[in-house]
């Protein structure tokens, strides 16, 4: 933070703080939210789509908005310096994109075992499959069993809000795991939008370790000898059940999350007409995509609904439940082409031969609405059920 | 403060386990005999599991005893063999992925300096010589290059020990080991001269055979790493096990590395030694002479 900044409560910068319109790109949201997040120590290093966010980041380190701030020289070393970083007991923020995310993999799990209230964004990208620079998640599904918890954002305005407040949900003591808030590159981080901003003389309250489930090592918390995080590998039961039942505490961490996204995100998604015999589930700006085509059906005379999943990690089974009861056809686009979030949804499902994983696109292909629409009317001409 | 951290509150010191309110009582952390004193001190590491007549153990052992202030230490290290006697080493330990322990370290020394600017806190790399000279050689230098102020110390057993016995980039030219069927293909990695071109402002290599040189090069270089910059520490900690020589003999053949390809060499760049010749002269009065 800087000297002329307000600490605030979070409720009220999230809640009541007075917001006023500005018209910018998904990375200048990602450095409007860091500006306000009272940030110790940020750590960069450059991937299209993701550098300009950290340019800006970089930007607000020369003013004094974090404290301490450097260029890295790769995404593992990224990741294992804001793992230091916050075991030292401070709030860090890094950002990356597709192979850098696949180049930094293996401190993701380090991040969640060592219970560290890290938030990364992640500006999905595609990754050498063959190589790509263009929008696609694939990314995701990947990280999907690293104990982080995972946000997705629609865009700019959900960027900016889901950043501020995966640090005010991953500090809670009784959570305290790290969150990466995902947006899809390109489309998000590159397009202006308009984005409802609080004062920028707002800030987070600093973070304290104290609040931390773990000791932080900063040599001023008792006992002398710490160490944290070792490596289990003597070959008897205790060794296995001590490292079985710290992995199955960061799982409960993240089941105790969801009180708090349901408070802050509004729910873990968001439902539009659940009464509607087809639904859209789609989570990113799939969701974007998916509100156009639904605007169209309905003027061809074809009612449909959407859920907006916004948390990923924890995963809405419950509320997917509730909100499908009715749908006899439940539309997942996506962009890429393992279709993740249809298997997830799928999982969660019964009779879930009702799940349509299309469109998929990737490569940087654009989801227009037309193949939206399309993939329905198909559906329909080859069914009989009565819409 | 530091008295603060070591010493249990009243209500809670008769759950401590006796061993723990030995450290309290009769630790270094206050007052450090040094290598001197080992034998005749609670030691900061008392016991580990590693094979008998373990270099590396050793060389833990004689390190730990020469640290200036290890209740204001914390040591950064990787999975490997070093990794069993520091994880029982009474100072904060980390300990997370393999190769990333230079990156690590830079976050939680920077991290303490944003926190605790006014205070010392000394931030130590100690690690084996493939997490260093191999898996982790770029975040390594990349520290050094950026003058991160941490000592960085290598437990040099010319072999990955952990995962039995196979080629290190530190192992010597013609070895036969696991992964080398017809023995090493090259010399080993010359980390320590890579360290002075790199930015360290102070470097030493030494082996176990020379505790009291050793000693001197840990200090200093924890010391130059706290005031100056980047320091390197290169301890020659042979493996009986997978070298194959009796577990008696461990000193021996340091003592013959010494006289073959392992002499003892310190470096010092001019800021550093200037600093020492400031510490020095602070406090001959003292009677402690820093080099």
């Amino acid at each position: 933070m800087r000297q002329d900044q307000k600490v605030v409560n979070a409720d009220y910068l999230l809640f009541d703080a007075p917001r006023k319109e500005s018209f910018i790109t998904g990375s200048e949201a990602v450095a409007e939210a860091i500006k306000r997040a009272n940030i110790d120590m940020a750590v960069a290093y450059p991937i299209t789509p993701q550098s300009e966010s950290m340019h800006l980041v970089g930007e607000l380190y020369a003013k004094g908005y974090v404290k301490d701030f450097y260029r890295a020289e790769n995404e593992f070393a990224v990741m294992a310096a804001i793992h230091g970083a916050s075991l030292a007991g401070g709030r860090v923020f890094t950002a990356t994109s597709g192979p850098g995310t696949l180049r930094a993999m293996e401190m993701f799990p380090v991040w969640a075992g060592a219970r560290q209230p890290i938030v990364c964004a992640f500006m999905c990208r595609g990754v050498s499959l063959p190589p790509s620079i263009q929008p696609e998640n694939i990314e995701m599904a990947m990280l999907l069993e690293t104990g982080m918890m995972m946000l997705h954002a629609e865009n700019g305005q959900d960027f900016f809000d889901m950043l501020l407040k995966a640090y005010i949900v991953a500090e809670k003591p009784d959570v305290h795991l790290p969150v990466g808030v995902f947006a899809d590159g390109f489309f998000v981080t590159h397009t202006r939008d308009k984005v409802m901003l609080p004062s920028e003389d707002l800030t987070l309250e600093s973070y304290s370790p104290h609040c931390a489930p773990v000791p932080a090592f900063n040599m001023e918390t008792p006992p002398i000898r710490i160490t944290r995080d070792p490596l289990l590998n003597k070959s008897n039961f205790i060794s296995y059940a001590a490292n079985a039942s710290w992995h199955q505490e960061v799982l409960a961490a993240s089941e105790r999350a969801r009180k708090y996204l349901n408070r802050y995100l509004n729910g873990l998604l968001e439902v539009e007409k659940p009464e509607a015999k087809i639904m859209f589930a789609a989570s990113g700006t799939a969701v974007s995509q998916c509100r156009e085509a639904i605007r169209r059906l309905s003027d061809m005379g074809i009612e449909a609904g959407l859920i907006k999943i916004k948390s990923v990690r924890p995963f809405p089974e419950k509320e997917l439940r509730e909100a499908t009861k009715e749908a006899e056809w439940i539309f997942v686009p996506e962009f890429n082409a393992g279709g993740w979030l249809a298997r997830e949804i799928k999982a969660a499902l019964d009779r879930n031969s009702r799940v349509v994983g299309e469109p998929r696109v990737f490569g940087g292909m654009t989801m227009p609405p037309e193949i939206i629409i399309d993939a329905v009317l198909k559906r329909l001409q080859s069914s009989d059920v009565n819409i | 403060m530091k008295t603060r951290v070591i010493t249990p509150a009243d209500v809670f010191e008769k759950y401590l386990p006796e061993e723990y309110r030995d450290l309290v009582d009769r630790g270094p952390y206050l007052e450090n005999h040094g290598v001197a004193g080992l034998g005749t001190t609670k030691e900061l590491v008392e016991q580990h599991p590693h094979c008998a007549g373990c270099g590396v153990s050793l060389g833990i052992r004689l390190a730990a005893a020469s640290l200036p202030s290890p209740e204001d230490t914390i040591i950064v290290g990787t999975p490997g063999c070093s990794f069993f006697a520091l994880a029982q080493t009474a100072v904060n330990y980390s300990n997370t992925a393999f190769g990333n322990q230079n990156a690590v370290a830079s976050g939680i020394k920077r991290m303490l300096q944003v926190r605790h600017p006014d205070k010392n806190k000394d931030v130590i790399v100690m690690v084996g010589d493939g997490g260093i000279a191999d898996i982790g050689l770029d975040l390594t230098l990349h520290s050094w290059f950026r003058r991160e102020k941490i000592t960085t110390i290598m437990l040099d057993n010319e072999v990955y020990g952990n995962t039995g016995g196979q080629e290190s980039g530190m192992s010597k030219i013609g070895q036969k080991l696991n992964m080398a069927p017809t023995g090493k293909k090259f010399p080993k990695v010359p980390v320590y001269d890579m360290a002075k071109t790199a930015g360290c402002a102070y470097t030493a290599r030494v082996t176990v055979a020379s505790p009291y040189k050793l000693e001197k090069a840990v200090r200093k270089a924890v010391l130059i790493a706290r005031n100056v910059g980047p320091t390197y520490v290169q301890i020659y900690t042979p493996c009986p096990t997978n070298m194959k020589f009796p577990s008696n003999g461990t000193i021996n053949v340091a003592k013959e590395a010494e006289k073959e390809y392992y002499s003892f060499d310190e470096y010092f760049t001019k800021e550093a030694e200037q600093y020492l010749a400031e510490q020095n002269a602070l406090k001959n009065s003292q009677g402690i002479d820093e080099k």
